[in-house]
């Protein structure tokens, strides 16, 4: 069975060219991209996310076959190495290739895990970048009713995933906390019997929370994510609330919530508005004297009311000139000793610098969309995201997989999840297909179809392109740049997967 | 240390392997009685055999005896040895250890630039494992630690799974510990089956030198064995074996080192331990000198890098057998104190530092061959 001979010619010691395994020099090439990042730079990418950076016009010497093994060795082995070249066809180590390719993917295996439902659309805001809740009394109209958090609950429990996450939206999901209070309660029931993990979240500006709500929470493990713009300035022009200061109550909100469910049980998401974008620095120092672990720099959704309103509506351009001075902000932070991440940079980190991926809905190919993420509307419509709902809002229902009265079946593999399906990867869409940076970007149908008029997109003028390749470019140059600031990304980028 | 001593035999036939013990009172059919006085009357127990270092000695009863030992003094009653028929006593266990080692084989089907023990090309494999077949169960229950080395054990083939199913039966509680190349793994059916075994206290710590095959090849002198290590840790860790990557610090390893903690991190994020350790003066090493030295203070920078790295991703990692004077201060939480019963010795210029305690020291012949740089801290 051994075939390792025991007896060996001679135990002489070889010079190193007799390990060679490929003495004519020649080489292949495995699958990889490349992309310029700075006049003097470019980087390769390979499949399994594993870049290098290297002087202009290497892509081109590796291509034409032009490394030579012998005066360009260290270039030469760290092609090897990495998996851009191989000395025979099929490289050996194609098993652990594939095998990191799975790693990569490994956020499909469970398919559906997040169930979003809008329990209710009523509000007591009227935050400007926002028309989808309702100022209003009639719960009838804009109460998920009974039967359809039955449903919802029904089919959350068909999903594979033995792991599902309940999120409470709305509206304002507290308006409607007696039906959250019987969603949950059912949810836990069917989970324990059935043996399923169960996460509950609940989406709220704490504007109306009380103590008892919070210890009914903490009696039921449910986390809090909650919606924080920035200082009183920002959040309180972006967050409109009718005789009140909104940042008054969510800060008031956020304190509480953590006396009662612990620190980490309570998170919060901002959203960068036209006004946002002249206080970078402000907005990065509310987050952080506010004892939060990061900070996620959202821009805005194309979405509907956002898109049409011009009071909301700002160039890509902007959003990175706001985005590179709150992220250099973050990062004095972290020279000064602090943990604090900015966490749309992580993901991108995770997928750069790591072998793990982590899921995350438009920055994941296949996107998330259904895959990860489905939403249960309030009035029993179903949707493949949380935008989509917001779409259906204007009367534009090309995300609208079905109503909570179909089966499982047909809202998650019929007609129109397969047509989404078409163009959830962008290993198939053009223009990323050959994109260097398309290991660590995703596809996002509904952000194409809302900003460009289809799914499919076009990526020479997408803004969420435009968007993605600069931050990716971004990171990639600060990396290159100073070794403090590589190491701190190398912090962020790690992961609890293994 | 003092691992094997030699006399005369009478009546020993094959191997015999069992404890000893001075105790007459506390004998029995799988101990050895060792004295330096004459033997006055046989023990009436039943008894595996006498050690006596008498320079005659008259038989009484057919009794199995090696006489004219030079020194027994090395033996503690209740370590293990086995006897030959040639009057070789090999220590095989000794009681006090904490790093004690089954030799599997001396045959290997690589031949490292630094090996520490080089290896030897005869058929040892049969005689071996009859004696560990023999001395497994004798061992202690309570035994901390176990390693198993070679050579390259693997290349017991079938007897290699025999030896690791003794193990688990005989030594439940016990960490078991094998140094292997790994290669014999690319096969596919080998993880297997050590997989079906199943030991969660197995260890296999497996050497990697570079991310580049050529230059890993070069060091351990085998064609593909770069291709069949990493196909090996692959393939065990489908199995769910525990893994530990040990990397030798020398001039051939040193120029990809930062590389290599990359690539660990990268293609194989699973193994449980990651281990660099400073060059052993002993076996090949001297020969190769030329090849491998590099002072370890000159890549400190570079190791301290790859270490941290590593650390920083939430790997497990450790720095042997490098003294803490010439390793940055940043990366000593990852220095371990020993590995070996041949370590922590010093030089004369240590005397007086007061990291002393803190500080692996050397290997024994290490003091030979040491870093420029040793400097006491004060």
């Amino acid at each position: 069975m051994i075939d390792a001979k025991p007896e060996r010619k001679t135990r002489k010691f070889k010079e190193s060219n007799y390990y060679d395994l490929k003495k004519d020099g020649q080489y292949f090439l495995l699958p990889f991209r490349f992309h310029r990042i700075t006049t003097e730079k470019e980087i390769i990418v390979n499949e399994v996310g594993d870049f290098l950076i290297l002087p202009t016009g290497t892509y081109e010497r590796i291509v034409k076959r032009q490394v030579d093994k012998e005066t360009d060795s260290e270039l030469y082995g760290d092609l090897i190495a990495n998996y851009f070249i191989s000395e025979e066809v099929i490289s050996p180590l194609i098993d652990v290739l594939a095998t990191r390719y799975r790693t990569k993917k490994l956020f499909l295996n469970h398919f559906t895990g997040l169930h979003i439902f809008v329990i209710s659309l009523r509000c007591e805001h009227t935050c400007h970048y926002c028309q989808v809740s309702r100022v209003t009394q009639n719960r009838d109209k804009y109460d998920m009713s009974i039967d359809y958090i039955d449903k919802g609950i029904e089919i959350m429990f068909k999903s594979p995933n033995p792991h599902v996450t309940m999120e409470f939206q709305g509206g304002e999901a507290l308006l409607a906390f007696d039906n959250i209070k019987y969603a949950v309660e059912k949810a836990e029931r069917i989970a324990k019997e059935i043996g399923k993990g169960l996460t509950k979240v609940i989406c709220t500006n704490l504007a109306i929370v009380t103590e008892e709500i919070l210890e009914y929470c903490k009696e039921h493990e449910i986390l809090i994510s909650t919606s924080l713009d920035g200082p009183k300035l920002v959040h309180d022009n972006n967050r409109h609330k009718p005789h009140a200061s909104s940042y008054e109550l969510t800060i008031r909100g956020i304190e509480l919530a953590r006396k009662i469910l612990g620190h980490d049980r309570v998170s919060a998401l901002m959203t960068t508005t036209k006004l946002s974008l002249d206080y970078p620095i402000e907005i990065v120092d509310e987050y952080f004297n506010l004892g939060f672990q990061g900070i996620f720099l959202r821009n805005i959704s194309p979405y509907g009311f956002a898109l049409r309103t011009e009071k909301s509506k700002y160039d890509t351009e902007k959003f990175l000139t706001f985005y590179k001075k709150a992220l250099d902000r973050i990062l004095e932070y972290n020279f000064q000793g602090y943990n604090f991440t900015e966490d749309l940079a992580r993901i991108f980190l995770i997928k750069m610098l790591s072998p793990f991926n982590v899921g995350f809905v438009d920055l994941q190919s296949p996107a998330g969309l259904i895959n990860g993420v489905i939403v249960f509307n309030y009035d029993g419509g179903v949707y493949a995201t949380d935008e989509s709902r917001m779409l259906a809002e204007q009367k534009d229902f090309t995300f609208k997989l079905g109503t909570l009265n179909d089966s499982y079946n047909e809202l998650f593999f019929g007609k129109k999840a397969q047509e989404i399906a078409e163009v959830w990867a962008n290993e198939s869409l053009a223009g990323c297909s050959e994109c260097a940076f398309q290991q660590y970007c995703g596809a996002d149908p509904v952000h194409n179809h809302a900003t460009q008029g289809d799914m499919y997109g076009y990526r020479p003028n997408s803004d969420f392109c435009q968007k993605n390749m600069e931050i990716i470019r971004y990171l990639i140059e600060l990396i290159e740049s100073d070794q403090r600031v590589k190491n701190i990304f190398q912090g962020w980028a790690r992961t609890v997967n293994h | 240390m003092i691992l094997r001593t030699k006399g005369k035999p009478i009546n020993i036939e094959g191997h015999l392997v069992g404890r000893v013990s001075r105790d007459i009172e506390n004998l029995n059919d799988q101990t050895f009685l060792i004295t330096d006085n004459g033997v006055k009357g046989l023990p009436n127990t039943k008894f595996l055999g006498l050690l006596t270092t008498q320079q005659e000695y008259e038989l009484k009863n057919g009794e199995n005896v090696v006489f004219k030992i030079p020194t027994l003094e090395h033996l503690e009653d209740g370590d293990i040895v086995s006897v030959g028929n040639d009057g070789n006593i090999n220590t095989l266990y000794r009681i006090n250890s904490n790093h004690n080692t089954l030799l599997a084989t001396e045959r290997c089907n690589s031949n490292c630039l630094m090996c520490s023990q080089p290896p030897r090309d005869r058929n040892d494999i049969p005689i071996l494992y009859e004696i560990h077949k023999q001395l497994i169960p004798l061992i202690p229950k309570d035994c901390i630690e176990l390693g198993v080395s070679g050579g390259e054990p693997t290349l017991m083939g079938e007897l290699f799974f025999s030896l690791m199913e003794q193990l688990k039966v005989e030594l439940p509680n016990t960490e078991i510990h094998v140094l292997t190349n790994g290669r014999s793994f690319a096969w596919n059916h080998m993880a297997e089956k050590l997989g079906q075994i199943n030991n969660r206290r197995l260890m296999l710590g497996i050497p990697v030198y570079s991310d580049y095959y050529q230059v890993h090849d070069y060091i351990v002198q085998a064609e593909n064995a770069f291709y069949q290590t990493i196909l090996g840790l692959h393939n065990l860790s489908r199995y769910d074996q525990r893994l530990e990557v040990r990397i030798v610090l020398h001039k051939q390893s040193i120029p990809r080192i930062t590389k290599l903690a990359r690539y660990i991190y990268k293609n194989l994020p699973f193994v449980e331990h990651v281990a660099f350790m400073g060059l052993e003066y002993i076996g090949y090493t001297p020969k190769n000198i030329d090849k491998l030295w590099i002072d370890p203070y000159d890549y400190q920078e570079e190791l301290s890098e790859a270490v941290e790295y590593l650390a920083s991703q939430g790997m497990h990692v450790s720095i042997y057998n490098t003294p803490l004077c010439v390793l940055p201060e940043r990366v000593w939480k990852y220095a371990r104190k020993s590995i070996s019963d041949w370590k922590n010795e010093y030089l004369p210029e240590c005397k007086n530092c007061t990291k002393l305690n803190d500080c692996g020291g050397f290997f024994t012949w290490n003091l030979i061959k040491h870093s420029e740089y040793i400097s006491p801290f004060r």
